[in-house]
């Protein structure tokens, strides 16, 4: 029986055996592993790229004190970038399964229709739920834009919820009762998490300083960006990395705000609007800045056609 | 010598929804070829679109072509010249005399193009022509489009390749297998296509998927009463290649939440059939459906098992939180839930649905039902599963002690779902579900906001069929115009007509409710509604009543008379025809005896005397000059043909009917 972290280890592994480089969580908080610069900035432009990481997620809407053994604040994704997808993306996929000891002839996968999207992020894909047994283990998606932008390749994300699989692999549950390592259960490592930023995003988070915070680190990003200039010389020394991560802070909020209840339905659709305006900005510009051409000047089409009405901000 | 051919679309996993459509669509574009063939089969599973077709001609038929050289006059050279193009001697040529004299030709032999080479050219345009939903680009920007990406395409003619490239993938022989039983390649031919791919676990037909889930139910499972779905059963047949059935079952404690939350997450959320025990009450088992053979472990029985408890639980977490909280105590929090951003909150929308509520005659509880109306718009379990809005409400409003009228008026808001669906069940139900309907519509059109084509986010035209589907089957006689009258914000009526789009747009409802789902002729149905609609179960009756006389001999003829009359009338608009007709000045014959008949019948009701109305009219027609020279008599005339029209316009204008004569 494989633990939690022989789990990430073996996945790991199978994906730097096919040529991924393996990175490091991010290290500002995101309420899903799209959102940090390996796939939101990578998937971008015309360079093939090939990343995993684990990266802790968080959705403070999700958070239920440690009580319910499913749902949780904080949860772990492994997120696969393809870049261009290879033709046996699938095939490599079902590969990562057996890889942690799922036998494919004995258990049931079916591939769902699922597209995803991310309004904030101006993102959206082609995809499916990934079903064993009846349990969503992964999304698949092919992006199709990203910022707002249509993609030069298109890359195949793979996103595996790694405490529902190894809830599934140890016949557990509960989360809680998973084993973490071989002397730590999940629950021990992870419970005050889940209590206290319960406790926090629904009942103690201040809401006048969240909007302060909100408001800051959009005017941050937003001064930023106007002083991009895509015909500087120096342009490469801009600092749209740091610019971006001020608009993964407002999304975090945004999401605290949500959980805390301050947000009205009215006002949740132009909040949105707001942090998407940031992404879709960091994003026309950071395709200009990688241009190995420097002399041409932003070509990128900054009005790219709208996939179909946002539903709701999957963080 | 004829050919078989066989094109099979290898793909990812389609949207199962999508495929019959999608095989109808390949079907139609091959067609357009106009390649003379026998039999076509079509057949698909989630990775595959498969066209076979029997008996195509190895070639084209060969014709001919008469090509015109120089005039017989032209010098030797220029016919010599002419003779080299066209790759012969010049004493082959012919000479034919044409209208501008005698010239040289050549019948050019034009052999008919190889139906492979036809094949090749077309089938790249064919496969992405075929119509998706929404479609996708994998092989990078500006490459093709198709649902999802293809991997691989077998194009077989005979024996022979067809050979063509799609985004990359070159057509061949190989197909592939059951994503994990079956092998990645599998060479086949026409003979062994259907049975190599069942030896990789695949089985080619839907609708032997379809019999086999069938089967296997009936045979290992036999003692279990499973709910038919046959819905979801072609979902599961178009999300398999090789479908098998499994029984499981969860702890019956879980029975304590109410049958709709059970089977919207087994149903919806799980895609399982649900089971009955002999009474018809949910048993605590389950079937799902695997894209494997067997499950001899039980791992996939005790996997889904588990994934069942677990939304079972998260369910029942909901419930019990969201008792904490009765719904007249969440109606002031529907103020922070958007309507719409022109429209206001649910609470403004609920207070309009109450003043409506009252307007359309609905009694105390009827008028709390409306109040509680949308109360479960901000319950968890709403959230979880929004496609329980409203029964939600009503459960908990059942829970919470509300009379049964509420609570199910409640339960029933949505209803009809579609045309095939039943209305609310009581009168509350029914008067609050059509307040809710009606200020929807009404509030959009105010704003502007009207379906057009596709485009109908509100679900306009859902709502207003199920106006019109209450109204008729609830027979409630309120006027619809009346109704639809427009309301200030707070949802006072104040008395301005209703705007001409949302008029016009219940028009449309009205006819494709009579039409498409009651049945009756297009022309009944425009010939009743142009005596008037706004009161629909009035509406239904004259129509029962205008089948019912069409049957008469005496009917068509009689509406020809009746067209007739109207262009009459229509030629001589300015002509005052309203004034009693003047018996003096009715000429004795077939005029005298059309009045005379016209007063013995008037009040009698059509059936009972069309008989014999209709040869005095047809008399008429046949004896009297209707543009009398003298202006008093004509004028008379026209009175009384409008007088005969106007008696009967109440149940319809006849002249709408299309006769046959």
């Amino acid at each position: 029986m494989p633990t939690f972290q022989q789990i990430i280890f073996n996945l790991k592994q199978y994906w730097a055996d096919r040529g991924c480089i393996i990175q490091e969580p991010y290290d500002v908080e995101v309420g899903a592993g799209t959102m940090c610069p390996e796939t939101f900035l990578r998937v971008l432009g015309p360079k093939p790229y090939r990343v995993a990481y684990v990266q802790p997620s968080r959705r403070p809407a999700d958070g239920r004190y440690g009580d319910n053994p499913n749902r949780l604040y904080k949860h772990s994704q492994l997120q696969v970038i393809l870049k261009p997808a290879p033709a046996d993306v699938i095939d490599q996929y079902l590969g990562s399964l057996a890889a942690i000891g799922i036998d494919l002839n004995r258990h049931d996968i079916k591939l769902e229709e699922d597209n995803w999207e991310a309004p904030t992020l101006g993102a959206w894909g082609i995809g499916w739920q990934v079903m064993l047994d009846g349990l969503e283990i992964s999304q698949f998606t092919y992006f199709q834009q990203c910022g707002g932008i249509d993609l030069d390749l298109v890359p195949a994300e793979l996103t595996y919820g790694l405490e529902r699989i190894t809830a599934f692999l140890q016949v557990k549950d509960s989360v809680y009762d998973i084993d973490w390592s071989n002397d730590f259960k999940y629950r021990d490592v992870r419970y005050a998490d889940e209590l206290q930023y319960s406790v926090f995003n629904f009942e103690m988070a201040d809401i006048p300083t969240l909007w302060k915070l909100f408001d800051l680190h959009e005017g941050e990003a937003s001064r930023l960006l106007k002083l991009y200039n895509p015909k500087a010389a120096d342009k490469l020394r801009f600092p749209l990395l740091p610019a971006y991560d001020q608009v993964l802070k407002c999304s975090n909020l945004f999401n605290t705000l949500d959980a805390r209840g301050a947000i009205s339905v009215t006002e949740r659709v132009g909040v949105i609007q707001r942090v998407r305006k940031l992404a879709v900005g960091v994003a026309q510009a950071w395709v200009d800045q990688q241009k190995p051409d420097q002399q041409a000047p932003d070509q990128q089409a900054p009005n790219q056609p709208e996939p179909k009405q946002p539903q709701e901000a999957t963080q | 010598m004829s050919l078989p051919f066989l094109l099979e679309i290898g793909t990812e996993e389609i949207p199962d929804w999508m495929i019959p459509n999608a095989l109808e669509n390949l079907h139609l574009l091959f067609e357009k070829l106009a390649i003379p063939h026998e039999s076509v089969t079509l057949d698909a599973t989630p990775r595959r679109l498969v066209l076979r077709v029997d008996g195509l001609p190895e070639r084209q038929a060969d014709s001919e072509e008469r090509v015109l050289g120089p005039a017989k006059s032209a010098p030797p050279q220029a016919v010599a010249g002419f003779a080299r193009k066209q790759g012969i001697k010049p004493e082959d040529l012919a000479v034919e005399s044409t209208p501008k004299g005698e010239y040289y030709t050549f019948t050019k032999k034009i052999e008919g193009r190889r139906t492979a080479d036809i094949l090749a050219e077309a089938l790249p345009g064919i496969i992405l022509g075929i119509y998706f939903p929404k479609t996708m680009y994998w092989t990078g920007k500006n490459g093709p489009r198709f649902i999802r990406p293809i991997r691989w395409i077998v194009a077989l003619l005979g024996e022979e390749i067809v050979p063509f490239e799609l985004a990359g993938v070159p057509s061949g022989n190989l197909t592939a297998g059951h994503r994990s039983l079956g092998a990645r390649e599998v060479v086949v031919t026409h003979a062994n296509y259907v049975e190599r791919l069942r030896d990789h676990y695949v089985i080619l037909s839907a609708e032997e998927r379809r019999i086999r889930i069938q089967k296997e139910l009936a045979d290992r499972f036999a003692d279990l009463i499973v709910k038919p779905d046959p819905a979801l059963l072609e979902t599961l047949v178009y999300l398999t290649e090789y479908p098998t059935p499994i029984a499981g079952s969860f702890d019956p404690q879980f029975l304590e939440l109410p049958e709709e939350v059970l089977v919207t997450v087994m149903r919806h959320h799980q895609k399982y059939f649900s089971v009955e025990d002999v009474e018809g009450k949910l048993a605590p088992q389950f079937v799902a459906v695997m894209n494997i053979p067997a499950d001899p472990e039980g791992f996939v029985r005790s996997g889904n098992e588990r994934v069942l408890r677990a939304r079972f639980n998260d369910a029942r977490f909901f419930w019990e939180t969201d008792q904490k909280k009765s719904l007249v105590d969440r109606k002031q929090d529907l103020a922070h839930v958007t309507f719409q951003a022109k429209l206001g909150s649910y609470l403004e929308k609920t207070d309009r649905t109450v003043a409506l509520t009252a307007e359309l005659g609905g009694d105390a509880n009827a008028q709390r039902a409306a109040e509680l109306l949308k109360c479960d718009l901000t319950t968890e379990l709403v959230k979880e599963f929004t496609e329980l809005q409203g029964v939600v409400g009503g459960l908990y409003a059942r829970a919470q002690g509300e009379p049964e009228p509420v609570w199910q008026a409640i339960y029933d808001q949505y209803k009809p779902a579609g045309l095939e669906d039943s209305i609310p069940r009581n009168r509350t139900g029914q008067i609050v579900s059509l307040a809710d309907k009606l200020d929807t519509l009404r509030g959009c059109f105010a704003i502007g906001m009207v379906p057009t084509g596709s485009r109908d986010p509100f679900a306009l035209r859902r709502a207003a069929q199920g106006v019109v589907k209450i109204l008729v089957e609830g027979k409630l006689d309120f006027p619809l115009l009346t109704a639809i009258q427009s309301r200030d914000r707070e949802g006072a009526n104040v008395a301005t007509p209703a705007p001409a789009p949302l008029i016009s747009f219940f028009e449309d409802r009205i006819k494709f409710y009579f039409r498409d789902y009651r049945g009756f002729a297009y022309d009944e149905v425009n010939a009743a509604m142009a005596a008037g609609w706004s009161n629909l179960p009035d509406l239904e009756a004259r129509l029962i009543r205008i089948q019912n006389l069409r049957s008469s001999p005496d009917f068509e003829p009689l509406a020809a008379s009746f067209k007739r009359i109207r262009n009459i009338l229509e030629q001589t608009g300015s002509a005052d025809t309203s004034a009693p007709v003047d018996p003096s000045l009715l000429e004795p014959g077939p005029e005298t005896d059309l009045y005379a008949e016209y007063q013995s019948i008037a009040g009698v009701p059509l059936e009972n005397a069309i008989s014999k109305l209709r040869p005095k009219v047809d008399l008429f027609f046949d004896k009297v000059l209707v543009n009398a020279p003298d202006p008093r008599v004509r004028q008379n005339r026209l009175t009384l043909l409008n007088t005969l029209l106007r008696e009967f316009s109440s149940i319809a204008d006849f002249s709408e009917i299309v006769t046959t004569s």
